[in-house]
């Protein structure tokens, strides 16, 4: 579990996160969504300690990362996998060696035993032919994938995600959004994500944290959000008139469903 | 342009300070150390040939051209060469070149790592990022810029005894005559010790640069021309310091 307590991050004269209190939950995918410039990205960067927090906590499993020096947020580091927005792969080496990179680094495994890694993970992400690419070769979604393989290659505890759909075409969105949230329960990992893709938001967000110009504006989960009645959020979320339709859908399903349960039925209505 | 000095100096400190640590693996720093010889080493060795070759011939032709009196014997021409590249052309001039070369390689790959958050996800992987990308590009610099620097002085006093013979300046004999008279060691001495500090100022200064890049391509070409400026200065101040100490 990671908790965040009372973070405040400024740039100058500009307070980019005001007092922001959260709690990712274990073992679940936790969302953190806002408009662009809402302070999401220096969130993660503060939780992960690319950014010095200016005050506050980020606690990993109560142990406080912002208080620790470097040698000491070192095995803390290496329990951490980040897919960047960018994807963030080595130019100058192939798929596979940005792949075996961090085993190189840090496993202490044999040759042999780290390629049977390496390949494990290339085909956990289902990335086929491309092991001795490099990454201008290939197209965006595989280089997303890449860095998944590669953020899951140490077996880490949490994984980060900045924005996973950006530049992506809808399906290769969905795939890599599906991709996450099966590493996430197949590895037991806690998982953030930042994204504003609603698509991500209503299918894999188990615990969703709303951002709202530097502030935590609202927390809960994605059935939660159907049904709040913050004007912030409903303005973020159902911004377009697509998830104005959704929304209007959601509710009577949940409504029959509760229905249907109350009448001694299971599961939903067809 | 602003110019912070203290700024620059002290957080250029900060990075030097943090390149000491405790390797997280040292064959892979070992290997990182052995790239950057071939790049650096390996990559400058033609243009540093050509250069200095050339360097050497000019400066007979040119000796030659102002040595009007008869009374002075034409084997002069081949020591004011071997002085001249030993002591200035060679560690001086090849290093402002390099400082182009090198220096820009460095400052644009780190700067394009930094845009495209390479360097922070091997911060995330918990590698010391000064230590890993940093340490072994300077250590390299040491090693192979002196060599290369030897190299260019041998070329260049090569380029004079050929160039003195194509012209007609002076023959073979005359030159290696003039070569072997009055050797002073110590220029030798001080010419290495030059190429020492060079090499720390090509390598350093450029990773400076580079590594604190914000922003995107525009700044990364911003930061590689900066870093070829303020090292092709650095070096001629510390010409003139060390001429001024050793000399």
């Amino acid at each position: 579990m990671i908790e965040l307590k009372n973070i405040r991050k400024s740039f100058g004269e500009k307070e980019i996160l005001k007092d922001v209190s959260a709690t990712m939950e274990a073992g679940k995918t936790n969302l953190i969504i806002g408009a662009s410039g809402s302070g999401k990205t220096v969130l993660m960067k503060c939780m992960v300690g690319l950014m010095p927090v200016d005050s506050g906590q980020v606690l990993y499993n109560g142990e406080d990362f912002t208080a620790m020096d470097d040698k000491e947020k070192k095995p803390i580091r290496q329990a951490i996998g980040m897919l960047f927005q960018g994807s963030a792969l080595f130019d100058s080496m192939t798929v596979e060696q940005n792949v075996m990179f961090p085993l190189d680094m840090f496993g202490n495994m044999s040759y042999k035993e780290k390629r049977k890694r390496m390949q494990e993970c290339l085909d956990r992400v289902e990335l086929k032919d491309a092991n001795k690419k490099f990454p201008a070769e290939i197209s965006g979604g595989m280089k997303k994938r890449v860095g998944i393989a590669r953020a899951i290659v140490l077996n880490p505890k949490y994984l980060f995600v900045d924005e996973p759909n950006s530049g992506l075409d809808p399906q290769t969105s969905l795939v890599i959004d599906k991709l996450i949230k099966d590493i996430t329960i197949d590895y037991n990992i806690t998982t953030v994500v930042n994204t504003h893709d609603m698509n991500t938001v209503m299918e894999s967000g188990d615990h969703i944290i709303y951002m709202h110009q530097g502030q935590k504006q609202w927390e809960g989960s994605n059935e939660d959000i159907i049904f709040s009645e913050d004007k912030l959020l409903n303005d973020f979320i159902f911004a377009s008139e697509f998830f104005q339709d959704i929304k209007e859908m959601r509710k009577m399903e949940m409504f029959r469903d509760k229905k249907w349960r109350q009448k001694g039925g299971e599961g939903s209505n067809k | 342009m602003e110019f912070r000095f203290f700024y620059h100096f002290g957080r250029f400190l900060l990075m030097l300070k943090g390149m000491f640590s405790r390797p997280e693996n040292m064959r892979m720093y070992w290997k990182e150390f052995m790239k950057q010889c071939v790049d650096i080493g390996i990559g400058s060795l033609g243009i540093v040939v050509i250069i200095s070759t050339f360097l050497g011939a000019v400066t007979t032709v040119q000796t030659a051209y102002q040595l009007v009196s008869g009374f002075i014997p034409k084997s002069t021409i081949a020591m004011v060469v071997r002085d001249t590249m030993i002591i200035e052309l060679a560690p001086t001039m090849i290093c402002i070149v390099l400082g182009g070369v090198v220096g820009s390689k460095i400052a644009s790959e780190l700067g394009n790592m930094r845009i495209s958050e390479q360097i922070d996800a091997q911060e995330i992987m918990g590698i010391n990022t000064r230590a890993y990308l940093i340490g072994p590009k300077i250590l390299a610099a040491l090693l192979t810029i002196p060599a290369l620097v030897v190299i260019a002085a041998f070329l260049g006093i090569f380029g004079g005894l050929e160039a003195g013979k194509l012209s007609g300046i002076l023959s073979h004999e005359q030159f290696m005559e003039g070569l072997r008279s009055s050797f002073d060691g110590y220029n030798v001495f001080f010419a290495l010790s030059k190429s020492y500090t060079y090499a720390f100022i090509i390598s350093s200064i450029p990773a400076y640069y580079g590594y604190h890049v914000q922003g995107g391509a525009l700044e990364i070409g911003k930061a590689s021309t900066t870093a070829v400026v303020v090292s092709c200065v650095m070096i001629l101040f510390a010409d003139y310091a060390l001429a001024a100490m050793l000399l």
